[in-house]
C-alpha cells in the first residue's frame, strides 16, 4: 500500500503564549478531497500555511510525498511546492498584473513552455474555470467570485498532485459558492487531486467532501465522512452542526 | 513609576536591536537570492522606470528650485564682500557636492520609499507575498532585490538631472540679476573644480539608494495590522529612510574628504 500524498501527524503550533494546534493528525490520499471544519480562530488556516511551508511547526511531522518538510532546505520547499496548488481566502491575485499574467506567472517561472504554448494553457486554465473572457481584466475590476476563479486557475498552472483551498466559499453568494464547489468536485474526478478544503462552510462541505475533520481548539474532534459527523454525539459537534443548520 | 520608566526603556532598547537585528537577516536573504536566476529582467526594468522615469520630474524641479534659492541668497551676501564674480563656483560647487545628491536621496526617499512601503505592505496583509512564496518564487529576489538595485543604479542618474536642472535655473536667475552666458557661468562654476568633486558626491548616492530600497522593503515586507499597517509601513519607510541618508550623509561626506580629497 502506497502512503497518501499528504500525511501530518502530533502537529502542534503556538504563536506567543496562544496554542493553535495541539497534536493534529491528518492525511489526505490521491483522489480524495477531506474537509477541514471548525469556527474561526481554530488553526485551519494556520494548518494550510504549515503544510506550504509558511509557518513552522513547533512539533510534529508533516510528510509531503515521503519527504519530511521541516528538514527540506529552500530549494528542496520550492521543488516540493510546484506540487502543491493553494487558493487563498481572498485569491491573492497580485494586483499589479492582469488575470491572464496571473495565471502565466508561475508557468512562467517553472515550465519550459514557449510564449505560444504558455498563453494556450493559461487559456486552457482560464477556459476551465469559466474565466476565458476575462483575460485582460485587472484582478479589481472583477468580483470576488470571480478573483477566486482566477486564483484557481492559477493554483492549478503548475498541475500539481495537491490542492489547498482556504475558505472557497467564504464571502460568496449560494450560487457562487455552489459553482466554486462544483469546481472542487469536477478538479477532484478530473485530475486525482489530494485535496484540502479549510472552511466552516457545512452546506458546501457536505457536497465536496469525501472525508470531514472537524477542529475545536486546535484538536480533531471528529475524523469520519460527512454521515458520521451528522451522527455524532460530541456536543460540540452536534451545536456546530445546529448552528450551521 | 520609576520601575515604569525602566521597563519602558528597556521595550525601547530591545525593540531598537530587534529591528537592526530582523533587516540584517532580511539583507542577507535578499543578498543571497540576488545573485543567480531567473534574473527577473522584467520586474528589473519596471522599476528602473517606476524610480527613476517617474522621479525624474520631481527631482529636477527641486534641483530647479535649490538652483533659484542658492543664486538668490548668495548673490547679496557675496556682493557685500565683493566677491560677485564667485557666484557661479558658489552655486555649481553646492550643487554638485552637497544640495544635489542629498535633495535627491530625500525626494527619491519621499516618493519611491513610501511607494514601496505601501505596496509591498499591501501585498503583505493581502497575502500576494505568500503566494508568491507558494508559487515557488522567492519575494526577496523578486520583490526586494529588483527595487533595491533599481534605487541603486538610480538615484546617481537623478542627482545629476537634479545638479543639471539646479545649475541651469542658477544661472537663469543670476543672469537675470546680472546678465552672464551660459557658457561664460559654466567656466567660471567649473574652472576650479576637479573630477572628484564631480564624481565622489554623485556616487555616493548609490548608497543612499541602497538604504532607500533596502528600508523600504524591509518595512513592506514586515507589515502587520491590514490597512493602517500599510499606513504605518509607508510612513516609517519614508522617516527611516530620510533619517538613515542624512546619517550616511554625514559619514560619506567625511570619508570622501579623507579618500578623495580636492
Amino acid at each position: 500500500m502506497t502512503n497518501p500524498p499528504l500525511a501530518i501527524a502530533g502537529l502542534h503550533k503556538s504563536f506567543g503564549s496562544q496554542k493553535v494546534l495541539s497534536g493534529v493528525n491528518l492525511s489526505a490520499a490521491a483522489g480524495e478531497t477531506v474537509v477541514v471544519l471548525g469556527r474561526s480562530g481554530t488553526g485551519k488556516s494556520v494548518l494550510l500555511k504549515l503544510i506550504v511551508g509558511l509557518h513552522k511547526p513547533d512539533a510534529g511531522s508533516i510528510r509531503i510525498f515521503d519527504q519530511e518538510i521541516n528538514r527540506l532546505g529552500m530549494d528542496a520547499m520550492n521543488e516540493l511546492r510546484k506540487k502543491i496548488g493553494f487558493l487563498f481566502q481572498q485569491a491573492a491575485l497580485y494586483d499589479s498584473l492582469t488575470v491572464e499574467e496571473n495565471v502565466a506567472f508561475p508557468l512562467e517561472r517553472h515550465s519550459r513552455l514557449s510564449e505560444a504554448e504558455r498563453r494556450g494553457k493559461v487559456r486552457e486554465l482560464l477556459a476551465s474555470v469559466g474565466m476565458e473572457r476575462d483575460l485582460a481584466k485587472m484582478p479589481s475590476d472583477i468580483s470576488g467570485g470571480m478573483q477566486k476563479r482566477v486564483g484557481l486557475a492559477r493554483a492549478l498552472a503548475l498541475d500539481p498532485d495537491i490542492l489547498l483551498f482556504d475558505e472557497p466559499t467564504s464571502g460568496l453568494d449560494p450560487i457562487t459558492a455552489a459553482e466554486i464547489g462544483q469546481l472542487i468536485v469536477k478538479l477532484r474526478k478530473e485530475r486525482d487531486l489530494a485535496s484540502i478544503v479549510v472552511t466552516h462552510d457545512v452546506h458546501g462541505a457536505k457536497s465536496f467532501a469525501d472525508r470531514v475533520v472537524m477542529l475545536r481548539e486546535g484538536k480533531v474532534v471528529i475524523d469520519g465522512t460527512f454521515t458520521d459527523m451528522e451522527q455524532s454525539k460530541d456536543p460540540f459537534v452536534v451545536e456546530f452542526l445546529k448552528d450551521a443548520a | 513609576m520609576g520601575l515604569d520608566v525602566f521597563r519602558a526603556a528597556k521595550n525601547l532598547f530591545v525593540t531598537f536591536f530587534e529591528w537592526f537585528g530582523e533587516l540584517g537577516l532580511f539583507c542577507a536573504r535578499m543578498a543571497r537570492s540576488a545573485f543567480g536566476a531567473p534574473w527577473e529582467r522584467r520586474e528589473f526594468f519596471r522599476q528602473m522606470d517606476a524610480v527613476g522615469s517617474k522621479s525624474f520630474p520631481l527631482v529636477a524641479l527641486a534641483g530647479a528650485a535649490t538652483g533659484v534659492v542658492l543664486s538668490l541668497q548668495t548673490h547679496d551676501s557675496l556682493a557685500r564682500f565683493g566677491a560677485k564674480a564667485l557666484l557661479p563656483s558658489v552655486i555649481v560647487f553646492s550643487l554638485l557636492k552637497e544640495s544635489g545628491p542629498v535633495i535627491t536621496a530625500l525626494i527619491v526617499s519621499g516618493r519611491v520609499g513610501a511607494g514601496i512601503g505601501a505596496e509591498l505592505g499591501s501585498m503583505r496583509v493581502t497575502e500576494q507575498i505568500d503566494a508568491m512564496e507558494v508559487s515557488a518564487v522567492n519575494p526577496y529576489k523578486f520583490l526586494a532585490s529588483t527595487r533595491v538595485l533599481a534605487c541603486i543604479l538610480m538615484l546617481p542618474l537623478l542627482t545629476l538631472a537634479a545638479d543639471a536642472s539646479g545649475v541651469f535655473m542658477g544661472w537663469i536667475s543670476t543672469t537675470l540679476a546680472d546678465p552672464i552666458s551660459l557658457r561664460l557661468f559654466l567656466h567660471d562654476g567649473l574652472k576650479d573644480a576637479a573630477m572628484s568633486d564631480f564624481l565622489a558626491p554623485t556616487f555616493k548616492t548609490t548608497v543612499f539608494g541602497l538604504i532607500i530600497g533596502m528600508v523600504a522593503c524591509f518595512q513592506g515586507m514586515r507589515t502587520r495590522g491590514g490597512t493602517a499597517g500599510v499606513g504605518r509601513s509607508a510612513t516609517s519607510s519614508v522617516v527611516l529612510s530620510s533619517l538613515f541618508v542624512i546619517v550616511a550623509d554625514v559619514v560619506l561626506v567625511r570619508f570622501i574628504q579623507v579618500f578623495f580629497p580636492s
